[in-house]
């Protein structure tokens, strides 16, 4: 029977994954499955707390539908921003997108 | 003691050129006062004071005494110090006032022949106006302060008026030393008046007298701003070695040279040391140098006279060398003879210069090389030149004779050696002027425009003061100058007019005045010698002569170039470049640097920053470990 810390361990792995895929690819789409990866581990981490510290409340599982809705739109709209990224420059190698500086 | 004229008349004297000087100076700006107007008001506001000077002057010889106006106060502050404008006449004020008054009528009668046609001529005269008011106020402010004001008012004017055709770069450039020159001596001046201030605690003259006479004062303290005050002296009376200024300075109107550049300004040195003679009295170091100074000035400017061509400068040169006799016989013989030199010089030289200033206004050049002949066509003017130049030469009975008598006895009493300098100036002195005489006068006309007589305008006033520069001598001939100025006591040397001749120094001298004459008559009119010859036989001298000693190259080298740029001026441009731009430089460099270390941070790419904020955040999640 997992305890409360295997899935908080987990739930570290899979952000700790998702924040170093975010930091050293540099393709914009894996960045962003990078940025879900780093959701999901925040909401296995809230499902987790929801179940064995406030088993009988539904707010940490409730908070985590909102964060699926939440990614979801930031999804679409981090979609978007690529694809016209794309459009303007041919590329979502950041390496290359590196206009927003002095 | 002068009670017989009331205390208005004094206030006027100076008050008059003051309020010409106000309202022309008001016309030019304002009212666009037509010049001929503004000439009128000068000339007639100076008649009016020269008239008061002359009625102070004549009841002070037949009731001599001193009356001190206390006037009103200037300013105080705390309770030790207390400045009054107020005036000091006694019979040195009384003579200085006729002089200048005398002077200044004149030579503003003569500027208008002079200065017609000059496009400035409200300038002019208000300029002409302040410093005859600067110069009266001068010489009767009671109090030292108020007459250094007035001092540099005068030297003020001076500057104004030789950069009074500014538009000459060699006119603004001469005024400018002047200016320099003249401040660098009256450093001497102040620095005197506040170490007299400090022991006497007074700027009242005559405060500052009776404390040197009651001996409060310690004598180290008299001896410096003895010497003070006669560095002071120096620098306005031109004396060696602060004479540089004033052969530059003829390059101002020759009425102005006439007027401020040898009859009165120049002499306001010898003035002020005759003022706070009281002063050198107790102090024997002072009086030998004012002695010592005035006897190589009178020959230094003497010899270098000798080889000028410039008719002004002749004179100048010539100024600064009776300027240094002046000086002598103030430091051996008292103030009484070196101011009845003052009165007798102030006539003749103003002559000198308006004849001067006559012959270039007909030649236009001033060179003496390319005039000669001029006595056929200008007789006035040549009468007038020869009287100025045989009274200045010493010849009996002209005034210059009688002054410079006197000079040489109170030498020939004191000290041998400027005895000789003294009487050796003399010979030189009757050569340079009558080589000007002869060159100018005599011989063929070698100028190209055609010479004209000037105009009565001129010729009035020149008339006037050859007149003054024969009879001014007669005044003193029985030590009627002399018992004024000094207690009471007439010199053995003042004979009358015709005693003179009883002395053996008064054949000496002129037959020294008579060779110097002979000898430039031979030169330049008989042609027995030949001055080129002679100044190839003599090449030494003449070689130091004809570069006036090198003084302006010296000055320019040891002091402009040396001193001034190489030392002071380089150390405070390093100063300014390398500490004061430094620093500043130095913190724009710092942050800019720092900025565009720290730019690299702002590379653009999301990624970084990210990686910073985790890193951020790791730091954070260690530090709440580490303290919890």
């Amino acid at each position: 029977m997992p305890g409360l810390e295997h899935y908080l361990i987990l739930s570290a792995l899979l952000f700790c994954i998702g924040l170093t895929g975010a930091i050293i690819k540099r393709n914009a789409v894996v960045i962003l499955m990078c940025i879900e990866i780093m959701l999901a581990g925040v909401n296995v981490a809230m499902v987790a707390f929801s179940r064995f510290i406030t088993p009988l409340q539904l707010g940490g599982q409730l908070f985590t539908i909102f964060i699926i809705i939440v990614a979801a739109a930031e999804v679409a709209i981090g979609l978007a921003i690529i694809l016209a990224l794309y459009r303007k420059r041919q590329t979502v190698d950041t390496e290359k997108t590196d206009f927003l500086k002095w | 003691m002068m009670s017989n004229i009331p205390e208005i008349v004094f206030w006027l004297i100076p008050g008059l050129p003051l309020a010409a000087f106000g309202i022309v100076f008001l016309g030019l700006r304002i009212l666009r006062l037509k010049s001929g107007f503004a000439a009128l008001l000068s000339v007639s506001a100076t008649a009016a004071s020269f008239g008061l000077s002359l009625w102070t002057g004549i009841s002070m010889l037949s009731a001599p005494g001193t009356s001190s106006l206390d006037g009103f106060n200037w300013f105080s502050s705390g309770n030790a110090i207390t400045v009054d404008i107020g005036l000091l006449i006694n019979p040195l004020t009384a003579i200085m006032l006729v002089v200048v008054s005398t002077v200044s009528l004149l030579v503003q009668i003569y500027s208008i022949g002079y200065m017609r046609g000059d496009n400035a001529l409200n300038r002019y005269f208000s300029f002409i106006s302040l410093f005859t008011f600067a110069m009266l106020f001068m010489v009767m402010s009671n109090n030292l302060l108020v007459m250094f004001m007035a001092w540099e008012l005068v030297g003020l004017c001076s500057y104004l008026l030789i950069g009074f055709w500014f538009h000459r770069p060699k006119a603004a450039s001469a005024a400018k030393k002047a200016f320099f020159v003249t401040r660098i001596g009256d450093f001497g001046f102040l620095a005197a008046i506040l170490i007299l201030f400090s022991s006497t605690g007074t700027f009242s003259i005559e405060g500052i007298h009776q404390a040197a006479a009651s001996g409060i004062v310690s004598s180290a303290a008299i001896t410096w701003a003895a010497l003070g005050i006669f560095f002071g002296a120096m620098g306005k009376s031109a004396q060696f070695p602060l004479h540089t200024w004033l052969p530059d300075a003829m390059e101002g109107p020759t009425p102005v040279s006439a007027l401020i550049h040898a009859a009165t300004m120049v002499a306001a040195g010898v003035f002020l040391v005759a003022r706070m003679f009281p002063l050198f009295e107790y102090s024997e170091t002072a009086l030998s140098t004012v002695a010592i100074v005035g006897g190589i000035t009178a020959l230094l400017a003497a010899t270098i006279a000798l080889v000028m061509w410039d008719i002004k400068k002749v004179l100048a040169y010539s100024t600064i060398s009776q300027l240094g006799y002046m000086m002598l016989g103030i430091g051996l013989g008292g103030p009484g003879v070196a101011l009845f030199h003052l009165f007798t010089h102030a006539f003749f030289k103003a002559l000198l210069f308006m004849g001067a200033g006559s012959v270039n206004h007909s030649t236009g050049t001033l060179d003496m090389r390319n005039m000669g002949g001029l006595a056929r066509y200008m007789p006035w003017t040549c009468i007038t030149f020869v009287i100025g130049a045989l009274s200045l030469s010493g010849i009996w009975p002209l005034a210059g004779f009688f002054s410079k008598e006197e000079i040489l006895a109170a030498a020939l009493e004191g000290q041998p050696v400027l005895f000789a300098i003294a009487l050796l100036t003399v010979f030189i002195t009757a050569f340079y002027m009558f080589r000007a005489v002869f060159t100018t006068f005599g011989g063929s006309y070698r100028g190209r425009s055609k010479p004209h007589e000037s105009s009565a305008a001129m010729l009035l006033p020149m008339l006037v003061m050859a007149v003054l520069a024969v009879c001014a001598g007669w005044l003193n001939a029985t030590g009627a100058i002399d018992s004024l100025l000094g207690d009471g006591t007439k010199h053995a040397w003042t004979t009358g007019i015709f005693g003179v001749f009883t002395h053996s120094l008064t054949w000496i001298s002129l037959l020294m005045a008579a060779a110097g004459i002979f000898l430039a008559w031979a030169i330049y009119v008989k042609r027995w010698f030949s001055a080129e010859r002679i100044s190839s036989r003599f090449a030494l001298p003449y070689f130091f002569f004809i570069n006036k000693y090198w003084f302006d190259e010296i000055y320019n080298i040891i002091i402009g170039n040396k001193l001034l740029n190489k030392g002071i001026f380089s150390f405070f441009e390093k100063l300014d470049e390398r500490i004061i731009d430094g620093a500043v430089n130095g913190i724009a460099r710092l942050t800019s640097s720092t900025g565009s270390f720290v730019r690299r941070a702002q590379n653009g790419r999301l990624q970084t920053y990210l990686l910073f904020f985790a890193a951020g955040l790791a730091i954070l999640v260690l530090m709440m470990v580490i303290i919890s």
